[in-house]
């Protein structure tokens, strides 16, 4: 039997984990990320000639809780058909027995990435929002997300927002598909979550278990989703990712920075933050919708019902939601006592 | 979509042998038979060195001791006593080798072992090349951990050879031995990877001959490494772990 060396192990790796193509319409381009379930390549869909993402599960078969979840993501993806949600084109068997599915091949960056670029808080908050319509559409249709967070948002060249990876959603009622909810293993899906030493950016890694199971990812998961509650689970938990999400935008953390030195938030956004986060959802925005009000009217310099303001509070935001006038009043004003003093000398 | 929809092209994927753990709870003599020398050719190894190196066993002792614990597997029927839900068989059988290298010290035994018993040719000079290959610090390995680590990558590595052998042998079969050379050439072999152009060239034939020839190899490496390990698992859960821990998955 032929002994092979550990560089050997590492090229046999490589070589199986290519998913096999043949038989498909789609020409393998690269390997674009890794995921919970398996690994997202670039393909060419030779029939339609165009760039598509194919996703592809690491172990063979159509059976078991992997399979079932990613069949069940793409008939997801496929009830939801929004323009902040990555549509779903194609589901299948692979040769070599993977299931797999392929959708929109999003070209632009990682939210987390992308921020750093945009300076100002209103054009961040103008983008959060667009993830609310996304979330809020998919509670609509009865399903939540479940792994929120800055590195499940891309954001395309034209300022496009997608939410992504809908492996972790739970079908609440009805409203979708059939075929979706018939292929929730919801009993297998959650488990308690054991300690793990995940090493790197915790916000980076969705909680894996022992048995391979994704759960959410710390930081941006609810307290009732971290204890494995999920029988209770409801829009409140999203709601919750949702405003630790918000905190990231705005601060760069998810959570309230207990070290000094931290970016000061507003008052209004700090309260729709621990509002979003608080630890009893029913504390919480009993609707994205809600939430999302609270940040346009922030956004349109009105109170947000998450902060009770002072008469302080209310004649800052009276300045700045109308300084242009107040200034040029004060303006003018200055300059008609500039010139009454000068008359009366 | 039914679910039948998704079974297509999966026919390519054959059922898989029965699992050694159920095998081995067969009342049938030569099903567990056949259980036990599936079990002894992919874990011989990964026992011998680690007996070797764990244990710091001289090369002849260490035989011994394989052989026997492979027979101690068989007369307690200790597969039996293996339960899937609690640990990996792949743990499991470590533990269980820690275990009988210590009684066997503890009773001051040391029996010459051997004969037919196991139906598996145990190539142990080849082994103790193998383990001079992959000269190991101690001092490096120091937790249960890293032991585990150790036993693990040695498992993977018998695992893929008894993969590549198969692989080699349905080349022969099917008349594909130039496929077997391309892909010995090109993933077994070498410090340093040569292009596929280099590869053709060599070969007298096209980068998308070679390119086709190395996919087919590859999908039926994987395929093969696969329907080996299901058979070494004792559930699909196990299974699913199993296989991500020996290809990197979880790494990657």
């Amino acid at each position: 039997m032929k002994f092979l060396s550990d560089k050997a192990l590492e090229r046999l790796r490589d070589g199986a984990e290519m998913p096999d193509l043949a038989g498909t319409r789609y020409r393998l381009l690269e390997r674009v990320a890794r995921g919970g379930m398996g690994v997202v390549y670039a393909a060419e869909d030779g029939k339609l000639r165009r760039r598509v993402a194919l996703k592809v599960l690491d172990v063979p078969g159509t059976d078991g809780d992997l399979a079932n979840r990613l069949i069940r993501e793409a008939r997801v993806l496929a009830a939801l058909e929004h323009p902040g949600i990555v549509p779903v084109h194609d589901v299948g068997t692979l040769a070599d027995g993977r299931v797999f599915y392929t959708m929109k091949f999003v070209e632009g960056n990682r939210l987390d990435k992308y921020i750093e670029s945009v300076a100002s808080f209103p054009d961040r908050l103008r983008i959060f929002l667009r993830i609310c319509d996304a979330v809020a559409f998919a509670h609509a249709r009865g399903v939540l997300h479940r792994d929120l967070k800055p590195a499940n948002i891309m954001v395309g060249p034209f300022g496009e927002v997608l939410v992504m990876d809908w492996g972790l959603a739970k079908i609440l009622r009805g409203e979708v598909s059939n075929g979706a909810r018939d292929a929730d293993p919801e009993a297998t899906v959650f488990e308690k979550p054991k300690p793990t030493s995940i090493a790197g950016d915790a916000t980076e890694l969705s909680v894996v278990t022992g048995h391979g199971t994704v759960m959410g990812t710390p930081g941006y998961m609810s307290p009732e989703q971290a204890r494995g509650d999920v029988e209770h689970l409801d829009t409140r938990s999203d709601i919750y990712a949702l405003g630790a999400l918000l905190r990231f935008l705005l601060t760069g953390q998810p959570e309230i920075a207990s070290a000094p030195g931290g970016r000061r938030l507003d008052k209004s956004l700090a309260a729709i933050c621990a509002k979003s986060t608080a630890a009893a959802p029913a504390e919480r925005y009993p609707s994205v919708q809600e939430m999302a009000l609270d940040v346009s009217r922030y956004l349109d310099g009105l109170a947000v019902g998450a902060h009770r303001e002072s008469i302080f509070d209310k004649a800052g935001r009276f300045y700045r939601r109308y300084r242009f006038f107040i200034l040029l009043i004060a303006a003018y004003l200055t300059m008609r006592a500039a010139i009454l003093l000068f008359m009366h000398r | 979509m039914s679910e039948e929809d998704f079974q297509h092209g999966g026919d390519r994927f054959p059922p898989t042998r029965r699992s050694v753990i159920e095998a081995a709870r067969s009342i049938d003599a030569e099903e567990r038979d056949r259980a036990l020398a599936a079990l002894c050719a992919a874990y011989w190894r990964p026992v011998y060195k680690y007996v070797r190196w764990r244990w710091n066993r001289p090369a002849d002792v260490a035989q011994d001791l394989t052989q026997g614990f492979f027979m101690e597997l068989l007369e307690r029927e200790l597969l039996e006593k293996f339960d899937a839900k609690k640990s990996r068989l792949r743990t499991y059988l470590r533990v269980c080798v820690d275990s009988f290298v210590s009684n066997e010290d503890k009773a001051g035994r040391r029996q010459k072992r051997g004969g037919n018993v196991l139906h598996v040719a145990l190539d142990f000079a080849a082994a103790e090349e193998e383990l001079g290959a992959t000269a190991m610090d101690p001092a490096l390995i120091p937790s249960p951990e890293s032991l585990e680590e150790f036993f693990e990558k040695e498992w993977v590595r018998s695992l893929f050879a008894l993969a590549v052998e198969d692989l080699r042998e349905l080349c022969v079969a099917r008349e594909r031995e130039r496929t077997f050379h391309l892909f010995e050439a090109y993933d077994l072999e070498g410090s340093e990877k040569i292009s596929y152009q280099q590869l053709s060239n060599e070969y007298g034939i096209s980068v998308t001959d070679l390119t086709n020839a190395l996919a087919w190899a590859r999908r039926e490496f994987r395929r093969i490494a696969l329907e080996r390990l299901r058979e070494l698992c004792g559930s699909q859960e196990e299974f699913q772990r199993e296989a991500r821990a020996a290809f990197g998955w979880d790494t990657k």
